[in-house]
C-alpha cells in the first residue's frame, strides 16, 4: 500500500484537487444555502489550490512518467501546472464580491472551478491521445457550466450555450484527428507516436499529417486562435467577468502547454510541417485580435480580442521549435497571466448602482473619481501593450528574440507591426480615463480583488528588476524538452 | 576618490525617479509641496551631474564611470558616459529646473501627477544617454513615451488627444523595428554590450540591414524629413515644458542614436548610405524652412525650424569627419539651449493671452523690453548669427560637408537665409510695429521668475557662441575614435598604408 501511495506521487496534486472538489461539493450540499457558506466554501478551494501547488513546488522535479506513459511529471509541467492554479486561484477570488453584488453567490461556483482545474492540470501532464482527450473534456465541461452559471441572465447562458455547441464541434475534430493519428501509428501514447513518425520521409505520413492537422484544429479553438477564434467574444462578453477572466488566464495556459507538449513530444519528426501551421495560426491572431478590438465598446470583447492576439505571440514563441522559443512561451504565460488577472481584477471592482462596468465609455475620467484603479489600468494595459519598463515588454521581447534566432524574420516583422497597431486600442481606454472628463463616481473597490489589482500592478511595474527567477525558472523547465 | 568610486550615473538616472516617488506619498492636496519637491529634486539631479562634468576625463576617449550589474542573464545592468553622451545627460539636467519653474502657474490642474510625469521622463532621458547595453538603452529610449504622451495628452491643448496619439504610435512603430535589430545583433555577437559591439564587425549585408532598422527608430525621433510630421502636432498641444523637453532632449536621442550606433556599428552601410540621409537632411533644410515661413502658428514655426536645424545635425554625422560630428553635436546642444528657450518664451506671451497665432501679437517691445531682448537673443541664435551658439553647430557641419560633398554643402547654406527669412520675419510681426491690439495694452513685462528662468538661456548662448571650447574639448577625443574607427573600417587598405 505504502509503495503504491508513494508510486503515485507525481499525481498528489491531481489528486487532491480532485478529491478537494468532492469533498466541497458534500460540504456544500449538506449546509444551508447562504452566502457566508458559499463564501467559506470559494476560501477552501482557494486553500485546496494553494496545497496542491505548494506540492507541485515542493514535490519531486525529476522527469517521471505514470500509469503506462499516459501521464508525465517533469519541471515542464510542474512550470504550467503553477500558472494554472494561480490563476484558477486568483479568478476564484475575484468571483466572491462580484457574485455577492449580484446576489447570485453559489458554492457549486468553486467547486467546478476545481473541477475544471483537474482538467487542466491532466491536460498539462497528458502523455497519450486518451489522457488528453479526458483531460480535456474534463475542463471543457465544467467550463460550459460556468459560462452559464448565472442561468437567469440571458446572455451568460447565451454563452453557454455557444461555448458548448462549438466547443463540441471542437471536441470533435480532436478526437478524429486523434484516431487518425492511432490508425497511422497503432498507438495513442506520445512517444510511440513520435518515434513511427521519425524514421521516414514526411511524404510517407500523409495520413498522419492530416490527423495532426485535425487535432491542431482542436486545441487551436480551445486557446482561440485565428480562424476558431469566433467563439471567444461573445463567451467573454455573456460570461460574469470572474468567470471571463478564469477562461482568459488558466484554460489558455493549460491548452498552450498541452499544443506545446503535443507537437514537441509527439511530432518532433514532423517539425517543419506543424510549424507551418503554427506560424499561420500566430500571424492571423496577432493580426486579427489587433485590428477586430479597434472597434469594441465593450471592455470584455475588446479584452477577448486581446487574449486572441496575446496567443498569437505566445505561438510565436512555438514557431521557431527551440529551446529558446519553449522558454520564450513560458515566461509569456507567465506574465500574461498576471496581466490579464490584474485586468479583470480592476473590471470586477469597477460598479455603480445600475451594475458593473463593462462599457468602455463608462471608465471616462477615472483618473479624477479613483485615481489608484485608474493608474493600475493603465500600468497594465500598457504592458498588456508591451511598453517597456513594464512585464509585458520583456513578455514580447524573448518570444521575438527566439523568433529572430529561428531566422523567421518575417513573422517577427508582421507581430512587432501588429503590436504597434493593439497599442492603438490600449491607449484609447487610457484615454478615455485619463483625458476624457469624468463621469459619475463608482463605488468603493472592495478589498480582496483591490488587493489582486495592486498586486499584480506591482509585479508589472517591478518585474524588470526581478525577472531573473521566472526567466531562470522558465529556462530549467524548457531544459526538459529536447531538441 | 569616493566620488569617482560611487555609481554617480545611477544615482543623476534615478534620483528623478525617488523624487516622483516621493510626490506620490504626499498628502492630497499638496500641489506646492509637489512644485518644490519636483524643483529641489531636479537642482540637486542638476548638481550631482555637474559633478560627472567635473571629475570627467577629457583626455580619454573611453567609456567612465562605468557601472555593471548582472540583470537578465546575458542582458546586464550596464552604464557608461563619453565625451558625446556626457554633455547630453548634463542637458538634460540643466533643462529640467527650469522646465519645473516655467510650470510653476501655467499648470494648475493635477499639479503632482504632472510632476510626476516629468520627475519619470527626467529619468528615462538621462539613461537613454548613460545605457551601455542595448536592452537597457531600448527600454530607457521607449519608456519615456508614456510619461509624455499623458504630458501631451493631459494638460495639452484642444487637439491634445489627436497630437498624443500621433506621438506615440509614429515613434514606437519606428522604435519596434529597431528592437528586432538589437535581437539580431544578440544572436549575432552573443552579447548585448554596447561597448563590445562597437568593436563587433558585422557582415556587410547585415550591416544594411541593421541600419535600416535603426534608422527608422532614429528618423522618426529625429524627425527628419518625410517622417517629422508628428513633431508640429506634438509640439504645438504640448504644454510648454513639454515643448521644451520635446526639442531640446527627446529629439537629440535621434542624434545622438546615430552616433551611438549607426555610424561606429555599421560603417559600410553609413559609407554607401550616406548619400540617401544627405539628400533627406537636404530636403528637410529647404523644405521645412519654407514651410516654416507659411506657418500662423508660433509653436509651428518653431517646430518646423527645429526640424531644419536637425537636417544640419543629420547632415554633419554622416559626413563622419571631425569637423561635422563636432558640428552635429554641437548644434544638438545650441538647439537644445535655444529652440527650449524660444518655446519659453513662447510659453510667456501664451500663459498672457491664451493664444499662439502670430497675429494676434506685435509691437510687444513697447510694454515687454526684457522679453524683447530675450526673444532677439535666441531668434539670432536660431538664425545661426555669429556670436550666438547656433552659428558655431552650423559652421562647422557645413564645413565638414564641404569637405565630402560640395553639392549638399551648396544647398544646405540657403537653408541658413531661410532661417534668417522666417526668424526674423517672425520677430519683427510679433515684437515690433504698433501696438495696436486692444488686448495687449494691459500685457506685463516677465516677471522674476520668468526671468530667472531666461537668465540661463541667455548667458549660455551667448558664452557658448563666442567660447565653444568647453563643449568641443569634452566631445573631441570620442569623436577623434569615433572618426578613426570609422575611417579604419571602410578604407581597411587605406588604414594600412598610413601606418
Amino acid at each position: 500500500m505504502t509503495t503504491f501511495l508513494a508510486a503515485l506521487g507525481p499525481v498528489y496534486p491531481e489528486i487532491i484537487v480532485a478529491l478537494g472538489a468532492m469533498a466541497l461539493l458534500m460540504y456544500g450540499v449538506f449546509r444551508p444555502e447562504t452566502e457566508a457558506n458559499a463564501e467559506i466554501t470559494g476560501w477552501l478551494a482557494i486553500l485546496i489550490l494553494a496545497v496542491a501547488a505548494a506540492t507541485v513546488a515542493l514535490g519531486p522535479v525529476s522527469a517521471e512518467s505514470l500509469f503506462e506513459g499516459a501521464f508525465v511529471s517533469n519541471a515542464f509541467t510542474n512550470f504550467s501546472k503553477l500558472l494554472v492554479l494561480a490563476g484558477s486561484a486568483f479568478a476564484l477570488m475575484l468571483s466572491f464580491d462580484y457574485f455577492r453584488r449580484l446576489q447570485s453567490l453559489k458554492f457549486e461556483y468553486p467547486v467546478l472551478v476545481l473541477l475544471a482545474s483537474v482538467g487542466m492540470m491532466i491536460m498539462v501532464s497528458a502523455n497519450d491521445m486518451i489522457s488528453l482527450y479526458l483531460g480535456l473534456e474534463l475542463q471543457s465541461l465544467a467550463l460550459y457550466v460556468l459560462a452559464a452559471i448565472r442561468r437567469d441572465n440571458v446572455r451568460s447562458s447565451e454563452a453557454g450555450l455557444k461555448y458548448f455547441v462549438l466547443g463540441a464541434l471542437s471536441s470533435g475534430m480532436l478526437l478524429y484527428g486523434a484516431s487518425l493519428i492511432y490508425g497511422y501509428t497503432g498507438s495513442t501514447n506520445f512517444s510511440v507516436i513520435a518515434s513511427v513518425a521519425k524514421g521516414k520521409a514526411a511524404a510517407e505520413h500523409i495520413g498522419l499529417i492530416i490527423g495532426l492537422v485535425f487535432l491542431l484544429v482542436g486545441l487551436a479553438f480551445k486557446i482561440s486562435a485565428v480562424p476558431f477564434h469566433m467563439w471567444t467574444p461573445d463567451v467573454y462578453e455573456g460570461a460574469p467577468t470572474p468567470v471571463t477572466a478564469l477562461f482568459a488566464a488558466a484554460p489558455k495556459i493549460a491548452a498552450m502547454t498541452l499544443l506545446v507538449r503535443t507537437l514537441h513530444d509527439a511530432f518532433p519528426g514532423l517539425g517543419p510541417q506543424w510549424q507551418q501551421v503554427i506560424t499561420v495560426l500566430a500571424i492571423a491572431s496577432m493580426v486579427l485580435g489587433a485590428v477586430s478590438a479597434i472597434g469594441q465598446t465593450n471592455i470584455k470583447r475588446l479584452m477577448a480580442y486581446s487574449s486572441i492576439g496575446h496567443v498569437g505571440y505566445a505561438l510565436v514563441g512555438l514557431a521557431p521549435n527551440s529551446s529558446e522559443g519553449m522558454q520564450a512561451v513560458l515566461v509569456y504565460l507567465s506574465i500574461y497571466l498576471v496581466m490579464t488577472i490584474g485586468v479583470f481584477a480592476c473590471m470586477v471592482s469597477m460598479h455603480r448602482k445600475e451594475g458593473p462596468v463593462e462599457e468602455i465609455a463608462d471608465l471616462a475620467g477615472l483618473s479624477k473619481t479613483n485615481l489608484p484603479l485608474a493608474f493600475a489600468l493603465f500600468v497594465l494595459l500598457f504592458s498588456l501593450a508591451g511598453i517597456p519598463p513594464l512585464g509585458g515588454f520583456f513578455a514580447k521581447f524573448y518570444v521575438f528574440a527566439a523568433a529572430i534566432k529561428g531566422g523567421l524574420y518575417p513573422l517577427a516583422i508582421i507581430g512587432v507591426v501588429a503590436s504597434v497597431i493593439a497599442a492603438y486600442y490600449y491607449l484609447s481606454i487610457v484615454k478615455v480615463m485619463f483625458f476624457d472628463d469624468a463621469k459619475e463616481k463608482m463605488m468603493d473597490v472592495p478589498r480582496v480583488p483591490g488587493m489582486v489589482v495592486a498586486g499584480a500592478t506591482v509585479f508589472v511595474v517591478f518585474f524588470a528588476m526581478f525577472a531573473g527567477p521566472v526567466i531562470a525558472a522558465a529556462a530549467a523547465a524548457a531544459k526538459v524538452l529536447k531538441f | 576618490m569616493i566620488i569617482a568610486n560611487s555609481p554617480l550615473l545611477s544615482i543623476v538616472t534615478f534620483l528623478p525617479l525617488l523624487g516622483a516617488a516621493f510626490i506620490c506619498i504626499l498628502p492630497k492636496a499638496a500641489d506646492g509641496n509637489a512644485r518644490f519637491v519636483a524643483l529641489w529634486t531636479t537642482l540637486v539631479t542638476f548638481i550631482v551631474s555637474l559633478l560627472i562634468w567635473i571629475n570627467f576625463d577629457i583626455t580619454s576617449s573611453s567609456f567612465q564611470f562605468v557601472e555593471e550589474q548582472a540583470w537578465l542573464g546575458p542582458i546586464k545592468y550596464k552604464m557608461g558616459v563619453d565625451g558625446i553622451s556626457m554633455l547630453f545627460v548634463i542637458l538634460t539636467t540643466f533643462l529640467m529646473p527650469l522646465c519645473v519653474l516655467a510650470s510653476w502657474e501655467s499648470v494648475e490642474d493635477r499639479v503632482k501627477e504632472y510632476m510626476v510625469a516629468f520627475l519619470v521622463l527626467e529619468t528615462m532621458m538621462i539613461g537613454v544617454f548613460c545605457a551601455l547595453d542595448l536592452i537597457l538603452f531600448y527600454v530607457f529610449f521607449e519608456a519615456g513615451l508614456i510619461p509624455m504622451f499623458l504630458i501631451i495628452g493631459i494638460w495639452g491643448g484642444k487637439r491634445r488627444v489627436y497630437a498624443s496619439f500621433k506621438f506615440f504610435l509614429y515613434t514606437l512603430l519606428g522604435s519596434v523595428l529597431m528592437l528586432l535589430a538589437m535581437m539580431a545583433m544578440y544572436w549575432h555577437a552573443g552579447t548585448t554590450d554596447i561597448v563590445t559591439l562597437l568593436d563587433t564587425k558585422f557582415p556587410r549585408d547585415m550591416q544594411f540591414w541593421l541600419w535600416f532598422a535603426f534608422f527608422a527608430s532614429f528618423a522618426v525621433k529625429m524627425p527628419m524629413w518625410p517622417v517629422h510630421t508628428w513633431l508640429p502636432d506634438a509640439h504645438v498641444e504640448a504644454p510648454t515644458a513639454g515643448s521644451v523637453i520635446l526639442a531640446a532632449i527627446l529629439l537629440k536621442m535621434g542624434g545622438y542614436g546615430f552616433l551611438r550606433f549607426s555610424v561606429p556599428m555599421f560603417p559600410l552601410a553609413t559609407q554607401e548610405l550616406a548619400i540617401f540621409v544627405f539628400a533627406l537632411s537636404v530636403i528637410a533644410i529647404i523644405y521645412t524652412s519654407l514651410v516654416a515661413l507659411a506657418q500662423e502658428d508660433v509653436k509651428k514655426l518653431i517646430a518646423y525650424s527645429s526640424v531644419a536645424h536637425m537636417g544640419y545635425v543629420t547632415m554633419g554625422i554622416f559626413t563622419v569627419t571631425a569637423q561635422g560630428l563636432d558640428g552635429a553635436i554641437f548644434q544638438m546642444l545650441s538647439h537644445g539651449i535655444v529652440s527650449a528657450a524660444l518655446f519659453l518664451c513662447v510659453g510667456v506671451v501664451y500663459d498672457r493671452m491664451h493664444t499662439r497665432e502670430i497675429a494676434a501679437y506685435g509691437g510687444l517691445v513697447h510694454r515687454m523690453p526684457i522679453y524683447a531682448f530675450c526673444f532677439m537673443v535666441f531668434t539670432m541664435a536660431n538664425v545661426g548669427l555669429p556670436g550666438t551658439s547656433g552659428f558655431v553647430g552650423e559652421f562647422l557641419t557645413l564645413l565638414g560637408a564641404f569637405k565630402i560633398n560640395t553639392a549638399v554643402a551648396a544647398l544646405a547654406t540657403t537653408g541658413v537665409i531661410l532661417s534668417a527669412c522666417y526668424a526674423l520675419w517672425l520677430y519683427r510681426r510679433m515684437i515690433f510695429g504698433e501696438l495696436d491690439k486692444p488686448g495687449l495694452r494691459g500685457i506685463s513685462d516677465m516677471s522674476l521668475r520668468e526671468i530667472a528662468v531666461m537668465a540661463p538661456l541667455v548667458v549660455l548662448t551667448i558664452l557658448f557662441g563666442v567660447y565653444p571650447a568647453p563643449v568641443l574639448d569634452v566631445t573631441a577625443m570620442s569623436v577623434k575614435k569615433l572618426v578613426s574607427n570609422y575611417e579604419a573600417a571602410v578604407r581597411p587598405t587605406a588604414a594600412l598604408l598610413a601606418r
